[in-house]
């Protein structure tokens, strides 16, 4: 039997990979042929999805990208006896691009089946639980503080810390909560781990519930995500099946279940307080802090709310040592980090790698600069709050601290890419835009500022009294940042404010007038 | 063939019940309602503020904040275009202007004949792919004119 691979991943399926695998299956009936189509998730190099790959004895040899009306000349070639053609990139593993990563969130996805238990456990799923058990409470977050692990959905917040708080509130009902709202463009780590590997995070969410005595837990899921709804429910029963949810986790005596929450399309949704709320049947409306969700969260418990990325992280944490893993990085950004090239970029995917590598590598070398083949003019890292950066910023290094000092952000490691045809101004007037629509609508300079925001940047355009526009940008930009109770009014500045001043041009105003006012 | 079943209270009821012992149970609902019924009427609202023991404005302004309700049942097939930052570096807003004028309707509009209503997504993400769209749950990345006219004849037909 010849055993392939190509991903059920929604990246992959968006790209046709269902066609395929129909495909394969009607050749293997017609050719008599004895083959085995496994999905896995997407090892993340989604210029080559759908990316089809054959087991043999040098490794998994792999073919992108395949289109279903190909299959039948790629098995005519001998694609299923690994043999060389033009689509093939060799062995997946040795490819150079995938190499050279450091995976350890992702080392499984791409790997195995994502709805097999079985497999999960025969690719090191479930040692993290192991050890976890053998620490017990006091020891899980010992290691997690070690590791330097921070929180990957944006504000960088050591997750050792919040689990500490958690566990020394007193005994009572308490949460796991993990945010799968991902709403940031230019981002899709998440949804790789909920389709590729949904286990882990069901793992690292049962090893927080134990660190912290908390008995169940919510994966709140953005309604964007059908797919990885379906990947989720399916693990989370297969677990429960299993004994490694319910009333006594792997026969330890400890309690955790979970479920899955669907979003309803709100951006805001993502902050935490917000979650929160929504999560309890509200609007979405933020909360202000203190108190801290970790004092008074969901349901008003103290509740532990985490990124599926710093979630997903914990097994392997557990298994390897904080150690291990915090040997990874750099300064105070420790580990690694699966950042995400998109945009309009040759080598768009998943790159998994420890911090410190710089911007321009990551666009150039990695991304291998833009698919239009035009010059690259701006990248936006960090989601549409995140600031955009020029050409002369590329020697920033991947590190919180480093792009903070750039007035910038590293968010949840998204990198989206533009050509020389993008028009910042308008690419600022989207930013206010956007805070204008999903704007929780608590804060006045917020819910008003964006939208005053818009149009001011349309008079400055127009050229309507310009040099005073432009002071009123600034001066309303300098209002949010101030006067929002969360990021989304707060940071939304950074990509107007960016954009303005280091592509002036754009605006029609002058460089030096903008240097001056500094 | 009719995708949605016809609104009546009895069987919104019935379908609030199956939902409303949970915690925190109004999303659940008005997920529930829409999934059958298409959308969340305004006659809904008493309902689930009954079983809830919410103010019906506390239910109302639920489903007004978020995006996803809606009031009237959409089109036979709901087509979304992501209109994100990376879905606009890899030239979306053309894309956006071809749908349009295809369908002869704006963002959020509903054809004539009632096949097809169009809505902005931001981001699905696929921008590793940009640009992206989504047919009811399908989901369709790296965008060009031609698969966008593909993607329209499919919503059409
Ligand atoms: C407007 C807004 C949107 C956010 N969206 C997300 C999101 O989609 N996913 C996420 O994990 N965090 C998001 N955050 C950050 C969360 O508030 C919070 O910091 C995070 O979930 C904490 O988990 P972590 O410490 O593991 O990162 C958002 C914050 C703001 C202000
Ligand atoms: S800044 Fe905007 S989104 Fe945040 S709390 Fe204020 S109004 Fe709501
Ligand atoms: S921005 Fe369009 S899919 Fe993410």
């Amino acid at each position: 039997m010849i055993r392939i691979y190509i991903s059920r991943d929604s990246g992959a399926l968006a790209l046709g990979a269902e066609a395929v695998v129909k495909r394969f299956e009607k050749a293997a009936e017609e050719r008599g042929l004895d083959i085995e189509i496994v999905r896995n998730g997407s090892r993340g190099m989604y210029w080559l999805e759908p990316l089809v790959e054959v087991e043999t004895d040098q490794g998994r040899v792999g073919y992108g990208p395949v289109r279903a009306s190909k299959v039948d000349d790629l098995i005519e070639a001998g694609i299923l006896e690994g043999k060389p053609h033009e689509k093939c990139i060799g062995v997946v593993e040795e490819y150079p691009w995938f190499k050279n990563q450091t995976r350890l969130t992702f080392a499984r996805v791409g790997t195995t089946d994502p709805r097999s238990l079985e497999d999960y456990k025969a690719h090191g799923g479930y040692a993290g639980l192991k050890k976890a058990l053998e620490a017990g409470p006091d020891g899980i977050i010992e290691e997690v503080l070690t590791s330097g692990l921070r929180g990957r959905g944006g504000a960088g917040f050591p997750t050792g810390i919040k689990w500490r708080t958690v566990a020394d509130t007193p005994p009572q009902q308490k949460y796991i909560v993990c945010n799968a709202d991902e709403g940031d463009s230019g981002t899709f780590a998440d949804r790789m781990i909920m389709e590729g590997d949904p286990f882990v995070l069901i793992e690292g969410m049962t090893i927080a519930g134990i660190a912290v005595g908390a008995t169940y837990g919510y994966i709140y899921l953005r309604s964007e995500y059908p797919h990885s709804s379906v990947a989720l429910r399916a693990a989370i029963d297969a677990a429960r099946e299993a004994g490694l949810l319910g009333d006594n986790v792997a026969g330890s005596g400890f309690a955790f279940d979970m479920e899955v929450r669907d979003g309803a399309g709100a951006y805001v949704c993502g902050e935490e307080t917000s979650l929160l709320d929504s999560l309890e049947g509200k609007r979405g409306e933020v909360r202000a802090k203190p108190p801290l969700p970790a004092h008074i969260g969901l349901f008003g418990q103290p509740t532990i709310i985490n990124n599926v990325i710093s979630l997903a992280t914990v097994p392997i944490i557990m298994d390897k040592g904080g150690e291990f893993y915090r040997d990874f990085g750099m300064g105070k950004s420790r580990g690694t980090m699966p950042i995400q090239l998109a945009g309009n970029i040759k080598h768009g995917g998943l790159y998994e790698t420890a911090f410190g590598v710089t911007l321009g590598q990551l666009v150039d070398d990695i991304g291998g600069g833009t698919y239009s083949g035009r010059p690259v003019r701006a990248v936006q890292v960090g989601g549409p709050l995140g600031a955009y950066f020029p050409r002369e910023l590329f020697d920033t290094p991947f590190d919180y601290e480093a792009f903070a000092a750039r007035d910038g952000l590293i968010g949840h490691g998204g990198i989206v890419v533009f050509d020389d045809t993008v028009d910042m101004a308008k690419q600022a007037h989207f930013a206010m835009e956007f805070c204008a629509i999903e704007s929780c609508g608590k804060c006045t300079p917020c819910r008003i500022g964006s939208a005053r925001g818009m149009e001011v940047i349309d008079r400055i355009v127009a050229n309507e009294n310009r040099a005073e526009n432009l002071e009123i940008l600034e001066d309303l930009c300098n209002t949010m940042k101030l006067g929002s109770l969360c990021a989304l009014g707060g940071f939304a500045p950074y990509p107007v404010m960016s954009a303005l001043t280091h592509f002036p041009e754009d605006f029609g105003a002058d460089k030096k007038r903008l240097e001056a006012a500094e | 063939m009719q995708k949605y079943e016809k609104w009546t209270s009895e069987r919104a009821i019935e379908i609030i019940a199956q939902h409303q012992d949970q915690k925190g149970a109004t999303l659940p609902i008005l997920h529930a309602l829409q999934e059958v019924f298409g959308c969340v009427p305004l006659e809904a609202e008493p309902l689930i503020a009954d079983a809830l023991n919410i103010t019906r404005a506390e239910v109302h302004g639920c489903v007004t904040f978020y995006h996803d309700y809606r009031r009237e049942p959409p089109g036979r097939r709901v087509l979304k275009i992501c209109l994100a930052e990376s879905c606009q570096a890899a030239g979306v807003r053309a894309l956006e202007k071809r749908a349009k004028e295809k369908l002869g309707v704006e963002m959020g509009g509903t054809t004539a004949d009632a096949r097809v209503t169009l809505e902005p997504v931001y981001c699905l993400g696929l921008c590793h792919s940009s640009p992206a769209a989504m047919l009811d749950k399908d989901v369709y990345a790296g965008l060009d004119e031609e698969r966008l006219d593909e993607l329209l004849k499919e919503a059409q037909a």
